[in-house]
């Protein structure tokens, strides 16, 4: 055997692609603690997503709208199935549940102003209605969740519309934990549960299982309402064809199907990133269902999970969405993981953009935080006013969009407006490959 | 007295009819016949009877309203119930006072499957048997089972306070047996006087939380 020395040609140190840097840190974390790791928000995988279709535009075969002369129009009714009061938003940008628990009073205060501002619903969660958010709210949407923390007929009879959860884009199938550090007083009080305990919320509802069950539930919740309210069911994206069927099947006004991208306040990170399907995958089967029930438009479809923009809007909608939920991007847009706390994101050992500990009570940014502290350094009024600006500029994008397809209605786009640029978003979407007239799975092919 | 028939006059009307606020302040529903959602989400102090058995969620959520059953219930009997009473003459199915907040529920039967799961404040009294998973992550409220017990009682049990007189054929994670003291004979002779129960006080165990599953522990993961 040869000996080496100094100049003999060298292989380059390679990181393995299975034993990533990151993996190996979670190995180590694991090791020394004994603990899954907690976070918040949804998955960070790289998956198919709405950046993965594009708009054709008008062409010879379509004309355009004029963008300064023609109106696109943005409403949405929500509920109007059985609901005597279904809910009008003037766009169809939707703030999704988010509980007073995982956020701060005036996180969950600038919500409601921002929503209200726009034209649009917010949304209660684990937890309850806290009278800051009913008074903010021009549009409440009241969450019945499996744990019923907080859950009141009076409040119930003061919502705008029930929103029934099954379960979440983040964690199908799994319950919620709020732990210690962020059960403050109030919130133990609204909880009925000691200060400082890691509170579990249960995975299933505990009076009800199955589609049969839900119908009663329905029933129920209408009696007590009066049958004034529209009633939504959401669950997390995994079966979406079947669970939208059988929510209908139930007596749902509105379906909510919310992808493995959007947000949660605290939940494992391995149930994050594994379990559940990706937003754009979910749009169609559920389309499909509402359509093979004859009941498209009429039982409308809410999507959420990693909706950004209007581009966003607009690919949602134009797969047979009626209007798009939005909770992470809502937060940022309130000031969450903002740079200008990046010194403060330092000390927590992560970065700005990148700060994903809600559930630990210390976000720089007073928004995931029961500290009072901490919750002070968030202006309500300002963050409604920077979210009402948010949710008008994404109006606008989206409207923008629709223009350029010929549209007078945000509901008016279709899938035959859109391109994929993967095959993989091709044959989520259903809707062909650009350039060609194919798409995965497509009859005929 | 106002007698409503609900096979012949319809679920909404009665329901309707109790909301409203009238001088009429009792009640007597018959031919329930099975049906659901009946007297649900009163909010006043009024007295319904009905003549007979319920499907589901009889006199869910109800505030201070007394509700009587001359039968037996279906599942979800007086869930999420606030405040009033709920007196049920004959058996209970599944969920019995599920996360009720407040009131007293009488079951003078036996309650099913996981009777009072997520109570949140409601006491119960069951004159006969309660089954598994009762008490399941029970927050608050008093359990009174002048019977035996199912499987796994208390399971995941927070601050409510469980009476057994009878057997329990075994306790859920962080359900443990405790020590009667003098509050809590005080508390029980009122509840079984309340409930019309013939039992003594003395004759009960009492279990409660080990307070264990509080906080995460690696160490008792598997209790999780």
């Amino acid at each position: 055997m040869t000996q080496t020395d100094d100049t003999t040609p060298r292989t380059v140190p390679i990181q393995s692609e299975t034993f990533s840097n990151a993996v190996n840190a979670e190995i180590r974390r694991a090791a020394e603690t004994g603990i899954y790791d907690i976070r918040g928000g949804g998955a960070k995988r790289r998956v198919p997503h709405f950046d993965d279709l594009l708009f054709l535009g008008a062409s010879v075969s379509r004309y355009p709208l004029e963008g300064y002369r023609e109106r696109c129009e943005t409403s949405v009714t929500l509920g109007g199935r059985f609901a005597q009061k279904p809910i009008e938003l003037d766009i169809p940008i939707t703030i999704a549940g988010m509980s007073f628990g995982a956020l701060s009073g005036p996180a969950k205060e600038a919500l409601g102003r921002g929503a209200s501002a726009a034209g649009t619903s917010t949304t209660t969660g684990d937890g309850g209605m806290t009278p800051e958010e009913r008074e903010h709210s021009d549009k409440l949407v009241y969450q019945y969740l499996p744990s019923r923390y907080g859950m009141n007929p009076n409040d119930l009879r003061k919502a705008d519309a029930i929103e029934i959860v099954v379960g979440q884009g983040a964690k199908p199938g799994g319950g919620g934990m709020l732990l210690g550090q962020k059960i403050s007083d109030r919130v133990a009080e609204m909880r009925t549960l000691p200060k400082g305990i890691d509170q579990r919320s249960a995975c299933r509802h505990p009076d009800w299982t199955g589609p049969d069950d839900l119908e009663i539930k329905i029933l129920e919740l209408r009696e007590i309402t009066g049958w004034q309210v529209p009633i939504y069911v959401k669950v997390g994206a995994t079966r979406p064809y079947y669970d939208t069927a059988l929510a209908v099947k139930a007596g749902a006004d509105v379906v909510v199907m919310d992808g493995m991208q959007g947000g949660t306040a605290a939940t494992q990170d391995v149930f994050i990133e594994n379990v559940g399907i990706p937003t754009l995958a979910c749009i169609r089967p559920a389309v499909q269902a509402l359509q093979d029930l004859g009941v498209h438009r009429e039982v409308q479809l809410v999507i959420s999970g990693g909706i950004r923009n209007g581009a966003d809007v607009a690919k949602a909608m134009a797969l047979g969405a009626d209007a798009v939920a939005i909770g992470t991007a809502a937060l940022i847009a309130l000031g969450d993981n903002d740079p200008k706390w990046e010194a403060e994101y330092q000390k927590l050992g992560t970065t700005a953009g990148a700060y994903d500990d809600w559930h630990a009570g210390n976000d720089p940014a007073g928004i995931t935080t029961q500290d009072p502290a901490l919750a002070a350094r968030l202006d309500p009024v300002d963050a409604g006013r920077r979210l009402r600006n948010y949710l008008k500029v994404m109006t606008l994008e989206a409207q923008t969009i629709a223009r350029a397809c010929g549209h007078n209605h945000l509901h008016n786009l279709e899938p035959e407006d859109l391109c994929a640029l993967t095959m993989e978003a091709a044959a989520m979407a259903r809707v062909p490959l650009a350039g060609t007239d194919w798409y995965p799975g497509k009859p005929g092919f | 007295m106002q007698t409503y028939d609900l096979e012949a006059d319809g679920l909404r009307g009665l329901n309707a009819a109790l909301h409203a606020q009238t001088n009429q302040t009792r009640w007597e529903i018959i031919n329930p016949k099975g049906s659901h959602a009946i007297a649900v989400g009163l909010d006043a102090p009024i007295d319904v009877t009905v003549k007979g058995s319920t499907g589901y969620y009889c006199a869910g959520m109800n505030q201070q309203a007394t509700v009587r059953v001359e039968g037996s219930v279906g599942p979800g009997v007086a869930e999420n119930m606030m405040s009033g009473e709920v007196i049920v003459e004959g058996d209970a199915s599944q969920y019995a006072g599920a996360t009720g907040h407040g009131g007293l529920l009488v079951i003078k039967g036996n309650a099913s499957s996981r009777c009072g799961i997520s109570m949140k404040g409601i006491d119960i009294v069951v004159h006969g048997n309660i089954g598994h998973m009762s008490a399941f992550m029970a927050q608050a409220g008093t359990l009174v089972v002048c019977g035996d017990a199912g499987d796994a009682l208390g399971d995941s049990l927070y601050e409510a306070r469980l009476f057994v007189r009878g057997s329990v054929k075994s306790l859920g994670a962080d359900c443990v047996e405790k020590e009667m003291r003098p509050e809590h004979l005080a508390l029980l002779e009122t509840l079984l006087e309340r409930a019309g129960a013939d039992a003594k006080a003395e004759e009960f165990t009492r279990y409660g939380s080990a307070r264990k599953l509080y906080n995460f522990d690696v160490d008792t993961s598997a209790a999780y």
